[in-house]
C-alpha cells in the first residue's frame, strides 16, 4: 500500500509541476502484448509521441488474462487515471460494466463503435477500405495472379480485412486466385510466427508471389519468410516496410497511433461518441516511404489514388464483411 | 532408515524448491534494475492486503483447484491428463448452454445445473482419449492435448457461428440473464457483517472448490474405487491379478479427472465474465498440472498450491499495473516457480533425501535410537 501511495504521490507531483495536465492517461494493450509491431504497438507509438512533445507520462498495462481487463480499468480509474485509453474489441464488454461506475473518467475504446455510455469516445476504422487499396497494390505487383492472405485467429475482424482485401484484388483482375488461410482458433494464432512462415511457404508453393499479413505477432513470420524467399508480402496496422525494405510491398496503416495520440493531447476534455475512421478521415491508408518507394510504380499509384478518391466520394462501395458476416470475393 | 521423514517430503522441499524459485525471481528483477524488496511488498500487498486482492486471488485459486485436482485424480492411475485446457474449455460450453437455454428461476437451482453440465461437458472431452488409450493404446499425454486443440476449434465454431449475439463482433456469447448470476463472496459475507470488496470476482464456487477438495479425498483414501484407483497407478500388473479391469479404471478415472476439469467453468464462465469468451481458459488447465505436482496429489496440497498460484497470478497483475517490469518476466517469474516445484523436483529432493539418510546412518553406527522401521507396510500413496 505504501508503495503504491508513494507511487501515486510521485505521479501527481510529476503531473503539478506539468501544470497542464492534471491527470494522467492510461493505456490498456491487449493481449497481444505491447510489442507486437502492429496493433498494440502503434498504440504505443502514439502515447509515445504524445509524451515525447508534452514531457507528460503515462500509465501502462499489458493484460494477461481476461479477469484483467475489469481490474484494470477499475485500478486505473480508481487511481485517477484520465482518460484511460483500451486496444481492442473485447474491452467492449467490460467498458460497459466498469463505464457507468466512473462518470468523471473519460474512456477511449478503440475498435469499439457500438456501446451506449456518455463518457466512452469510441472509435472504429474502416480496414476494409484499406484493406481494398492493398489488395489492388496486390493484384498490379503479382506476376502469378495469385495472391496470398494470412489472418491471425479466424474471428470475423480478420475476415473483414481480408474480405476488403480480396475485393481490392479482383477490382483490379477478375481472374486473380486469392488464397486465403488462417493461423489458428486460439489468441495463440496472433503470436505464432513460427505458423506463419509456415503458412507463407505454402502459399508459395500454390504460386502466390504477393502476400498480406492481418495476423499480429504472427505476421512478423509471414513477412520474414516472405523476404527470405523473394516474394513480396504486405504489413498491417502499423508501418511495416522498414522490416524488409525492398521486400514488403506496403503496409495497410490503421492509424491507432494517431486515434491514440489524439486522445491524450485532448486529456480529460477528450469528445465522447462513435467515431467512425475510413479512408476519408485517414484513419487508414496504404503506406508508402523510401523503403518501398522502388516498389510502387507512378501507374499503380494513381490507380490507387484513384480507387481511394471514389471510395470516399462513394463510387466505390467495399462491402464489408460484417454486413451480412459473408464475403463476394472470397471463401474462407 | 530408508526414507525421509514424511514432513520433508512434504514441507521442506516445496518450500525449499519456493525459495531457490524467490531467488532467482529476485536476481532476474534485479538485473532489469528494479528493486526485488519493493516488487515482492507490492505483489503481498496487491494479492493479500486488502479484501479486494485477496478476492482475486480466491478467484484464480478457485480455478487452479478445479484443475489441480483434475491432474491430482489422474495421477493417482499414473495417467497424465494434460488436456484440463480442453475440459475446461467444453465445461465452459456446456454452461453457457445451460445458463443461456434455460430459464432458472433462482441461482442455487442454476448452480446445481451448471455444476452438472459442466461436468458431463469436461468428462465426455476427457472420455474419448481414456478409451483410446484403455482399448487402442494410444498415449494419453498425446492424445489429450491433442483434444485441446479440437476443444479450442469446437469452442471458436460454436462462439463465432452459432452463440455470438447479431451485431456483435465480439467472439463471445451473450451475457447469462441476472437470474444466474452467482452471489461473490461480498454478497455471501455481507449478511455476516463482513465487508468484502465488491468488485473482486470470487464468488460462490469457491465452496464449491472446496467440498470438491473434500470429495476427491474421500474417493482416493475412502472407497473402494479410490483403492482400486491407486492400486492401479502403483502396478497396472498386480492390480489386472487382483481383478481390476484397467479398462474400467482408465475410462472411470478420466471421467472423475475431466469433469472436475470441466468444473471450473462454473467459476470462470458463470461467476466471472458470465459469458463464454473464446479464451475463457486462459492456461488454467496447465496451470493445473503444476498444482497437482506441487500439492503432491493430495487434495489438501492442491488446495495449498492453488492458494499460492492464486498469489502469483494476482500479485504479478498488481506488479504489471504498478510497475514497469515488463509482463514477459512476471511470466518468468511464474514459470520459475513451476520449474523449481515441478520439473525440477528431484533436484532438491535428491540432495536433501541423501542427507537425511547420512544422518540416519551416523545415528544408528552412534547405536543411538534410530527409528524403528515401522510394523505395517508402506501406504499406498507414498512415492517411490
Amino acid at each position: 500500500m505504501t508503495y503504491v501511495t508513494k507511487l501515486m504521490g510521485a505521479a501527481a507531483a510529476l503531473a503539478l509541476s506539468a501544470g497542464a495536465a492534471l491527470a494522467e492517461p492510461a493505456l490498456i494493450f491487449d493481449l497481444g502484448g505491447k510489442f507486437d509491431k502492429s496493433f498494440n504497438e502503434a498504440a504505443f507509438n502514439g502515447a509515445q509521441r504524445w509524451a515525447e512533445e508534452t514531457g507528460g507520462s503515462f500509465r501502462e498495462i499489458e493484460l494477461q488474462s481476461e479477469a484483467q481487463r475489469e481490474q484494470a480499468l477499475r485500478r486505473f480509474a480508481e487511481a485517477g487515471s484520465n482518460p484511460v485509453i483500451t486496444m481492442g474489441f473485447a474491452m467492449a464488454d467490460p467498458l460497459s460494466a466498469v463505464a457507468p461506475d466512473y462518470p468523471d473518467t473519460k474512456f477511449v475504446a478503440i475498435d469499439v463503435t457500438w456501446l451506449e455510455a456518455p463518457n466512452i469516445r469510441q472509435i472504429g476504422f474502416a480496414e476494409h477500405e484499406g484493406s481494398y487499396l492493398v489488395g489492388m497494390l496486390a493484384a498490379m505487383a503479382s506476376e502469378s495472379n495469385t495472391v496470398g492472405f494470412i489472418g491471425g485467429m479466424d474471428i470475423p475482424l480478420i475476415r473483414h480485412f481480408g474480405c476488403g482485401y480480396a475485393q481490392g484484388v479482383k477490382a483490379v483482375n477478375p481472374d486473380a486466385t486469392v488464397i486465403a488461410n488462417m493461423t489458428g482458433t486460439t489468441p495463440s494464432a496472433w503470436n505464432d510466427p513460427v505458423k506463419g512462415s509456415e503458412l507463407t511457404k505454402s502459399q508459395i508453393s500454390q504460386g502466390a508471389d504477393v502476400v498480406y499479413a492481418a495476423a499480429g505477432g504472427t505476421g512478423v513470420g509471414v513477412l520474414q519468410t516472405a523476404a527470405d524467399e523473394n516474394i513480396l508480402s504486405i504489413g498491417v496496422d502499423s508501418n511495416q516496410n522498414y522490416l524488409h525494405p525492398g521486400k514488403v510491398l506496403t503496409s495497410m496503416l490503421k492509424r491507432v497511433d494517431v486515434a491514440v495520440y489524439d486522445a491524450m493531447k485532448a486529456g480529460i476534455d477528450v469528445e465522447t461518441g462513435v467515431f467512425q475512421l475510413g479512408l476519408a478521415e485517414e484513419g487508414v491508408g496504404y503506406a508508402l516511404d523510401e523503403h518501398n518507394a522502388s516498389l510502387i510504380s507512378d501507374e499503380m499509384k494513381a490507380a490507387v489514388e484513384d480507387a481511394r478518391a471514389k471510395i470516399i466520394s462513394g463510387d466505390i462501395e467495399v462491402v464489408s464483411y460484417y454486413a451480412n458476416d459473408t464475403c463476394p470475393a472470397v471463401d474462407f | 532408515m530408508d526414507k525421509m521423514p514424511r514432513w520433508a517430503d512434504v514441507v521442506l522441499i516445496p518450500l525449499i524448491s519456493l525459495i531457490l524459485a524467490a531467488i532467482l525471481s529476485a536476481l532476474v528483477i534485479l538485473f532489469i534494475g528494479e528493486d526485488p524488496v519493493a516488487a515482492v511488498k507490492l505483489m503481498v500487498t496487491g494479492a493479500l492486503g486488502s479484501t479486494y486482492g485477496w478476492g482475486y486471488t480466491l478467484y484464480y485459486a478457485t480455478n487452479f483447484m478445479f484443475t489441480g485436482l483434475a491432474v491430482a485424480v489422474a495421477f493417482h492411475a499414473r495417467l497424465f491428463n494434460i488436456g484440463g485446457e480442453g475440459q475446461a474449455m467444453l465445461g465452459g460450453l456446456g454452461v453457457a448452454l445451460i445458463c443461456l437455454m434455460v430459464p432458472w428461476p433462482h441461482w442455487s437451482f442454476a448452480l446445481v445445473g451448471a455444476v452438472g453440465a459442466s461436468m458431463l461437458f469436461g468428462a465426455l472431452w476427457a472420455v474419448i482419449p481414456a478409451y483410446l488409450q484403455a482399448a487402442r493404446g494410444s498415449h494419453i499425454v498425446i492424445t489429450t492435448i491433442m483434444f485441446n486443440f479440437i476443444a479450442a476449434a469446437l469452442l471458436n465454431y460454436f462462439l463465432v457461428n452459432l452463440l455470438r449475439p447479431v451485431g456483435s463482433m465480439d467472439p463471445a456469447s451473450a451475457r447469462f440473464p441476472e437470474a444466474v448470476h452467482l452471489p461473490t463472496l461480498h454478497e455471501l459475507l455481507a449478511p455476516l457483517g463482513i465487508s468484502f470488496s465488491k468488485a473482486a470476482p470470487a464468488n460462490v464456487s469457491l465452496l464449491v472448490a472446496i467440498a470438491a477438495c473434500f470429495l476427491v479425498w474421500a474417493l482416493i483414501w475412502r472407497t473402494r474405487l479410490g483403492y482400486e484407483i491407486r492400486a492401479y497407478g502403483h502396478s497396472q500388473t498386480a492390480a489386472r491379478y487382483a481383478g481390476i479391469s484397467p479398462m474400467r479404471i482408465t475410462v472411470v478415472t478420466m471421467v472423475i479427472s475431466g469433469g472436475l476439469a470441466g468444473l471450473m467453468a462454473v467459476n470462470n464462465v458463470m461467476g466471472e465474465a458470465e459469458r463464454l469468451v473464446m479464451n475463457a481458459t486462459e492456461g488454467a488447465g496447465f496451470i493445473g498440472i503444476a498444482v497437482a505436482l506441487m500439492g503432491r496429489s493430495h487434495p489438501f496440497g492442491v488446495f495449498i498450491a492453488a492458494l499460492l498460484f492464486g498469489f502469483l497470478y494476482q500479485g504479478g497483475a498488481e506488479l504489471a499495473l504498478w510497475t514497469s517490469i515488463p509482463r514477459e518476466l512476471i511470466v518468468v517469474i511464474q514459470a520459475l516457480v513451476i520449474l523449481f516445484t515441478g520439473a525440477l523436483d528431484n533436484m532438491v529432493r535428491m540432495p536433501l533425501e541423501r542427507m537425511f539418510l547420512a544422518i540416519g546412518r551416523r545415528r544408528r553406527d552412534r547405536g543411538e535410537g534410530a527409528p524403528l522401521p515401522r510394523p505395517t507396510p508402506a501406504p499406498l500413496d507414498k512415492k517411490e
